[in-house]
């Protein structure tokens, strides 16, 4: 098995972010090449969200640049991020729970969806087709994350591992080039996991789509990634293949503590 | 006449070739494929196979759920000359060595990825296994192995091929013989490898056409087909009898949808082992007992009038008009919108078969107006021996032989059966097959039974199983272990039954209680128990117990036959049979042997007449420790009643 990976897709130089007198990144650097899944690991605390974040334009860092296929930007717009082709998801999942599945995958059609508001309503002009052309391709998703059984389900009744398959394909749904997750797996039991892996690395081969993720579970990291940056206390400690950062002492301290 | 199956394919793609032939669900849709583009499909799939190197009489395993290009590659095979062997879909890996070294087998058909990945890992040990073709491409773009490629890489070959040679098919098919073999079944033994069931054209066929005469099947009856292709039962019913009807066969959209999907489609004609009856009627239970009160209060009412009218008016006999208002008014109420939130409205025909089904489960699908019953049969006699017609369904009975079946009894009480649909060998195994299959035509079914006053067929025990009461009032009365637990069985709150008395002079068994219906009803009593051990010992549980036995021992006295078989005494278990320790089989049958000489100290009390009896015995844990758990059990009587004469 072998894939292709390709040229540098983001760049992030610089970073520094901080709340007040908190330093939340201190002069981040490190780059995504397409086609690859990159993860940013680190303990509690060491500013992984908020890396995302500031990719996402979520936050606004006081310092450095992202550039994103050639186009550099001293801070994203988080409206302009998703048009430029980058999706989420989140830790703690932001789904409508009242919703069914079909309909919160929907959403992440919105971009995507050129027809007003009251052309929808009244169903007049190519609102019909393109709703029918944007519910193929949620089909599509439904039936490549394996959960058309629960279309029609509120999402609220779903179990927590299902609802983050159901946060993915929203994601999924604005065909994103850069597919950020943020600790996709957390809280799962272990064939959750496995399922979820599948999918991440699906994802990656079938679409092509490259992916940053923030994760905690070793096991995982280790076995999905390409490479790995590596965040503590707001610094980066550590960049490089798997291997190499598992052998990195720096991280090794950072994870298990040193006698000093 | 006789024909084969790609011939059935050519008829119905000639006769009404847009008409669909299967249905499939994907992206929220249900995608109909017709008879002609059917055809079409399993001609370049054939053509495709040929020139990659197919063979008659070579095999072709085909692994994975029901799926129409799944079946159409068994067409292709079949319209080739070649053996298609469809394997299941949830064997493990080193599971499919067998089969395919022992049927040399060359050409794999695989759903997916996960198919494809448990293929590749035993290739080392199959290397004649060389090509494979997977039907999803998910997951499998960066597969780099020598021999895998897509089935649309090989429709598309079969297809150019076709432009070169368009009458290649037909030539194809016609030179294939009713006689020739058509599939292969491989049956799990439970003993040493699997043997290969080999079936020609005209023996599954013939059963096919004689199951769909019987319940007058047509090409407008619909089918969905959810269970393992692997399975002849489903073989025959989404396979042989969809070529031999023309009916629709539908494809569920996942394993996980099945319900779904049998609402949508409302099929006519469904097929299903007891323990789908049984999951679907739990589910209805579970939602009722949610519902509000009036709602609760009408189903509970007219299922007491479904129960008392429904089984009469099922039979086609007269009822009372009071009766039948009710019955209508229930129908209007609960009847109809129950068949329909089982996805039962449409059932015409409904059978149940693999193992014995409970009388109430079964009375209760009948009484709401679902014509569920009863066959037999078995991989060897493809499917069709015994059916039971429409208005003579009965749970203690498997039915009437359907055409063509001779049904004779040996000495043992071995039923024996010849028909047209008896398969042709087991493959490379001769000593097999002189096993079972006699040189007169008689295929040793290892079943026990005997045919009833009405002609029904009635299944006792596995011939091995049968014994004789030795000695007592009773002396060499037939015992048929397995049908006297399965009739304590069917009570809901016994979970497993080990029977004795086979050499005997009489019969004692040993009770599993059901730990959540007892502790169900122990809770509605408001009897307070510590714990399982504690549970089984209470009075109250003999009790209930000992009016099960006594109940099944007041059945048994009517039955000529096994009217010996009634059970003197019993005791409850003080812990639930496990296959952890060795006393189920991994599919749950209990290994009568292996208790007994675990348990002898209590089978000893049992036939001395104690009254209690202490017992230590090892257990192990699911984390793989050991323990032990010892009780003084208790050991009870049970009324037996006068064998009761039939009169003649």
């Amino acid at each position: 098995m072998s894939k292709k990976i390709g040229d540098v897709i983001l760049d992030v130089k610089n970073i520094s972010l901080s709340f007040g007198g908190v330093k939340a990144l201190t002069d981040i650097s490190f780059n995504v090449r397409e086609h690859e899944v990159r993860a940013i690991i680190g303990p509690n605390g060491a500013g992984k969200s908020s890396m995302l974040n500031c990719i996402n334009g979520v936050y606004k860092p006081q310092q450095g640049s992202i550039t994103f296929r050639g186009k550099t930007f001293g801070h994203m717009d988080s409206h302009q991020v998703a048009v430029m082709g980058i999706g989420r998801t989140f830790q703690n999942l932001a789904l409508f729970k009242g919703m069914s599945v079909i309909d919160n995958i929907m959403t992440g059609r919105n971009l995507k969806i050129k027809s007003n508001l009251l052309m929808q309503a009244l169903r007049i002009g190519p609102a019909q087709r393109e709703e029918e052309f944007h519910r193929e391709k949620v089909e599509h998703i439904i039936d490549f994350l394996e959960i058309q059984a629960f279309r029609k389900t509120p999402v609220g009744q779903l179990p927590y591992g299902l609802q983050k398959r159901v946060d993915l394909g929203r994601a999924l749904a604005m065909e994103p080039q850069v597919l950020l997750l943020d600790e996709p797996m957390a809280g799962m039991n272990v064939e959750e996991k496995q399922d979820m892996c599948r999918f991440v690395l699906d994802v990656n081969q079938e679409f092509g789509t490259t992916v940053v993720l923030i994760e905690h579970d070793m096991g995982v990291v280790m076995d999905i990634s390409d490479r790995v940056v590596v965040l503590d206390y707001g610094k980066k400690i550590g960049d490089g293949t798997p291997d190499e950062v598992r052998n990195n002492e720096e991280v090794i301290s950072a994870y298990l503590g040193t006698s000093h | 006449m006789q024909t084969t199956f790609p011939q059935l394919l050519l008829n119905h793609a000639a006769q009404r070739p847009a008409e669909p032939a299967m249905r499939e669900k994907e992206y929220g849709i249900w995608q109909a494929l017709s008879w002609a583009d059917l055809a079409t499909l399993v001609s370049h799939l054939s053509c495709g196979l040929h020139q990659a190197g197919l063979q008659k009489g070579q095999h072709m395993i085909v692994v994975g759920a029901n799926r129409p290009r799944l079946y159409a590659t068994m067409l292709a095979v079949q319209a080739l000359g070649a053996v298609p062997i469809p394997l299941y879909q949830d064997a493990a890996a080193l599971e499919c060595v067998f089969p395919i070294n022992d049927a040399e087998v060359c050409f794999a058909f695989a759903e997916d990825q996960e198919q494809v990945d448990k293929l590749l890992e035993i290739r080392d040990k199959c290397p004649q296994l060389t090509n494979i073709y997977f039907d999803d491409p998910r997951g499998l773009r960066n597969y780099d192995e020598p021999g895998l490629a897509s089935v649309d890489e090989l429709v598309a070959a079969g297809q150019a091929f076709a432009t070169l040679h368009p009458d290649f098919f037909k030539t194809e098919v016609n030179k294939v013989q009713p006689g020739d073999v058509g599939a292969m079944f491989f049956t799990s033994g439970t003993t040493g490898n699997p043997k290969g069931v080999v079936h020609t054209h005209n023996s599954l066929l013939n059963r096919a056409k004689a199951g769909a005469d019987f319940d007058k099947l047509t090409a407008r009856d619909e089918v969905l087909a959810y269970l393992p292709p692997a399975w002849i039962g489903q073989n025959i019913f989404s396979y042989a009898q969809w070529l031999a009807c023309g009916y629709v066969v539908n494809c569920p959209e996942s394993a996980a949808t099945v319900t779904i999907d049998l609402k949508e489609v409302g099929p006519t004609y469904y097929f299903a082992p007891p323990r789908v009856f049984e999951g679907l009627l739990t589910s209805v239970m579970i939602r009722m007992e949610d519902a509000g009160a009036l709602m609760r209060g009408m189903f509970h009412y007219f299922m007491g009038v479904a129960k008392r009218v429904g089984p009469t008016k099922m039979e086609g006999k007269p009822i009372s008009l009071t009766d039948g208002v009710l019955y209508a008014l229930g129908n209007v109420l609960v009847y109809g919108p129950l068949r329909n939130s089982l996805g039962m409205s449409r059932v015409r025909v409904a059978y149940t078969a693999g193992e014995a089904i409970g009388p109430d489960l079964f009375t209760f699908y009948r009484s709401i107006g679902i014509n569920l019953k009863q066959l037999y049969g078995s991989t060897e006699t493809a499917v069709f021996v015994c059916l039971q017609p429409d208005n003579e369904a009965r749970a203690d009975t498997v039915g009437v032989p359907c055409a063509g079946v001779e049904i004779k009894l040996a000495d043992n009480g071995e039923i024996l059966v010849k028909s047209p649909g008896l398969f042709k060998e087991y493959y490379k195994n001769p000593a097999a097959t002189a096993e079972v299959l006699t040189a007169d035509g008689w295929y040793h079914t290892s079943d026990a039974g005997f045919l009833d006053a009405h002609g029904h067929l009635k299944i006792i025990d596995r011939v091995k199983d049968v014994g004789r009461i030795k000695g007592g009032v009773n002396d060499g009365a037939m015992f048929a272990p397995k049908y006297v637990e399965n009739k304590l069985k069917f009570f809901s709150h016994i979970k497993e039954v080990v029977a004795y008395g086979d050499g005997r002079e009489k019969v004692c068994v040993m009770v599993n209680i059901d730990f959540d219906a007892v502790g169900n009803w122990a809770e509605r009593r408001n009897l307070s128990y510590a714990g399982y051990t504690d549970l089984a010992q209470k009075p109250e549980v003999y009790q209930l117990i000992k009016d099960c036995v006594e109940q099944v021992n007041a059945d048994l006295s009517v039955d000529t036959l096994l009217a010996g078989s009634q059970v003197s005494r019993f005791l409850v278990l003080h812990k639930e049979l496990d296959a952890d320790d060795g006393e189920l089989t991994r599919t749950n049958k209990v290994r009568r042997g292996f208790i007994a000489d675990k348990y002898k100290v209590l089978v000893d009390a049992l036939y001395e007449g104690r009254t209690t009896q202490f017992i230590e015995t090892q257990v192990k844990f699911e984390d793989g420790r050991t323990g032990s758990v010892s009780a003084t059990l208790k050991l009870d009587d049970a009324k037996t009643f006068a064998p009761v004469k039939a009169a003649a």
